[in-house]
C-alpha cells in the first residue's frame, strides 16, 4: 500500500518536471505560462496527495488538503494577472503565432482601457 | 524500496528547480523572470512538504502554506509593477 | 438578502479552514476560532460576491459533476502539455482569440476563467465585460462563434446553474 502512495508521489514529481522542462524549451511568455502553469498545479496536488496518503491521520491530512485547494485557488490566478501585465507591456507574442485579437481590439479603440 | 521511489522524487525535483533557475537568469525579458520564480515557488513547496515527510514534523507543512501566501502576494505585487510602474 | 447569505457562507467555509488548519479539535481551539471569526467578520461589510451561490438540489448535483468534470479536463490538460513538451519538434501554433459568455455574476466569471486556465492549451489572459481574451495554443483558424463553443460552452453549462 505504501508503495502505491509513493508511485503517486513520483508521477507528481515527474509532472513538475515536465513542467520546467516545458518553460525552458517554448518559444514566448504566453506559451512558457501554459506549461508552467498546468503541469505544476497538477503536480504539487498529486505530490502532496500522495504524502499525505501515506501518513493519513493524525492532523496532516487537514494541512494537505489545504496546500492542495489554496494551489488549485491562487496558481491560475497569478498566471493570469502575469499574462495581462505581460500583454500590456508590450511583449509580443512568437514569430509563429496565428493571430491576436486583443492587441486588434486595443487599436480600433485607441490605446485600449488601462 | 520506497526510500528509492522517494530520493528519486527528491532528484527530479532539484533537477526541475535548476531548470526554472536557468530559465530565471536567462529568460529575455522581465515576465520571463517573473513566470519562472512563480513555477519555482511552487516546485519549492512540493519540496518543503517532501521534507516534512522524511522528517516527520507536521509542523513543515504551516511553513509551505506560508510560503506559498507570500509568494502569491509577491507574484501579484511584480506583475503590478511591470503593467504600471507600481 | 444578499448581503447576509454571503455573510452566512463566508462564516462556515473560514470555520472550517481553521479547523483544517489547527488539526485538532479541542474546546480552547474552537471558542478561541469564534472569537478571532467575529473580530474578523465585522470588518467585512462590503463582501456581497459569496452571495451568488445559489442552494437547493439540482445546483448540488451539479456542482459534484463540475467537480469530475474539471479533475478529468485538468488530467487531460496535462497529458496534452507533456505531449507538446516532449515531442522534439514542438507542435504549436499559438494565437489570442476572443470569446464570449452568457454568465452574469462576478464570482461565475472568475471560476470561468480559472477553470479555462486549467483546461488543455488555453489561457485567460485579459477579462473585459462578457468578453474573454483567451491564449490558445492551438489555434484552428475559426471566429467567435466555434472558438466559445470549444471552449466555454462545456463549463458554462454547470456554472450557469450553480451561480446563475
Amino acid at each position: 500500500m505504501e508503495m502505491i502512495f509513493a508511485l503517486i508521489t513520483l508521477i507528481g514529481a515527474l509532472f513538475l518536471f515536465l513542467g520546467a522542462l516545458g518553460l525552458v524549451r517554448m518559444p514566448d511568455v504566453y506559451n512558457r505560462m501554459q506549461a508552467g502553469t498546468k503541469a505544476t498545479t497538477l503536480g504539487t496536488i498529486l505530490f502532496s496527495l500522495g504524502i499525505g496518503l501515506a501518513n493519513f491521520g493524525s492532523g496532516w491530512c487537514g494541512k494537505i488538503v489545504i496546500i492542495i485547494l489554496f494551489v488549485i485557488a491562487t496558481n491560475p490566478v497569478s498566471s493570469n494577472v502575469i499574462a495581462r501585465a505581460a500583454h500590456f507591456s508590450g511583449i509580443k507574442l512568437a514569430k509563429l503565432s496565428l493571430k491576436d485579437e486583443l492587441k486588434e481590439d486595443d487599436e480600433k479603440t485607441e490605446g485600449g482601457t488601462l | 524500496m520506497v526510500s528509492l521511489i522517494y530520493q528519486i522524487s527528491a532528484g527530479l525535483i532539484i533537477l526541475s528547480l535548476l531548470l526554472t533557475l536557468f530559465r530565471l537568469f536567462k529568460g529575455p525579458t522581465v515576465a520571463d523572470r517573473i513566470v519562472a520564480l512563480d513555477a519555482m515557488t511552487i516546485i519549492s513547496i512540493s519540496l518543503i512538504v517532501l521534507i516534512a515527510h522524511i522528517a516527520q514534523r507536521i509542523i513543515y507543512l504551516d511553513v509551505a502554506i506560508v510560503y506559498g501566501l507570500v509568494s502569491f502576494i509577491g507574484v501579484v505585487a511584480f506583475a503590478r509593477y511591470l503593467e504600471r510602474g507600481l | 438578502m444578499n448581503k447576509a447569505k454571503s455573510f452566512i457562507i463566508a462564516t462556515i467555509l473560514l470555520f472550517i479552514t481553521w479547523i483544517l488548519l489547527s488539526g485538532i479539535a479541542t474546546q480552547e481551539v474552537i471558542f478561541g476560532g469564534i472569537t478571532a471569526l467575529i473580530i474578523s467578520l465585522l470588518f467585512l461589510t462590503r463582501l456581497t460576491v459569496l452571495g451568488d451561490i445559489k442552494f437547493g438540489i439540482k445546483p448540488f448535483i451539479f456542482s459534484i459533476g463540475y467537480f469530475f468534470l474539471f479533475s478529468w479536463e485538468l488530467l487531460k490538460s496535462n497529458l496534452d502539455v507533456a505531449r507538446r513538451v516532449i515531442s522534439p519538434k514542438l507542435p504549436i501554433n499559438p494565437g489570442i482569440v476572443k470569446v464570449k459568455t452568457k454568465l452574469k455574476s462576478p464570482l461565475g466569471r472568475a471560476f470561468l476563467a480559472n477553470s479555462i486556465t486549467l483546461t488543455p492549451g488555453t489561457l485567460t489572459v485579459e477579462m473585459r465585460g462578457e468578453y474573454f481574451y483567451i491564449h490558445w495554443i492551438d489555434v484552428t483558424g475559426c471566429d467567435i462563434n466555434c472558438a466559445t463553443d470549444k471552449i466555454v460552452a462545456k463549463f458554462e453549462k454547470y456554472l450557469e446553474v450553480i451561480f446563475g
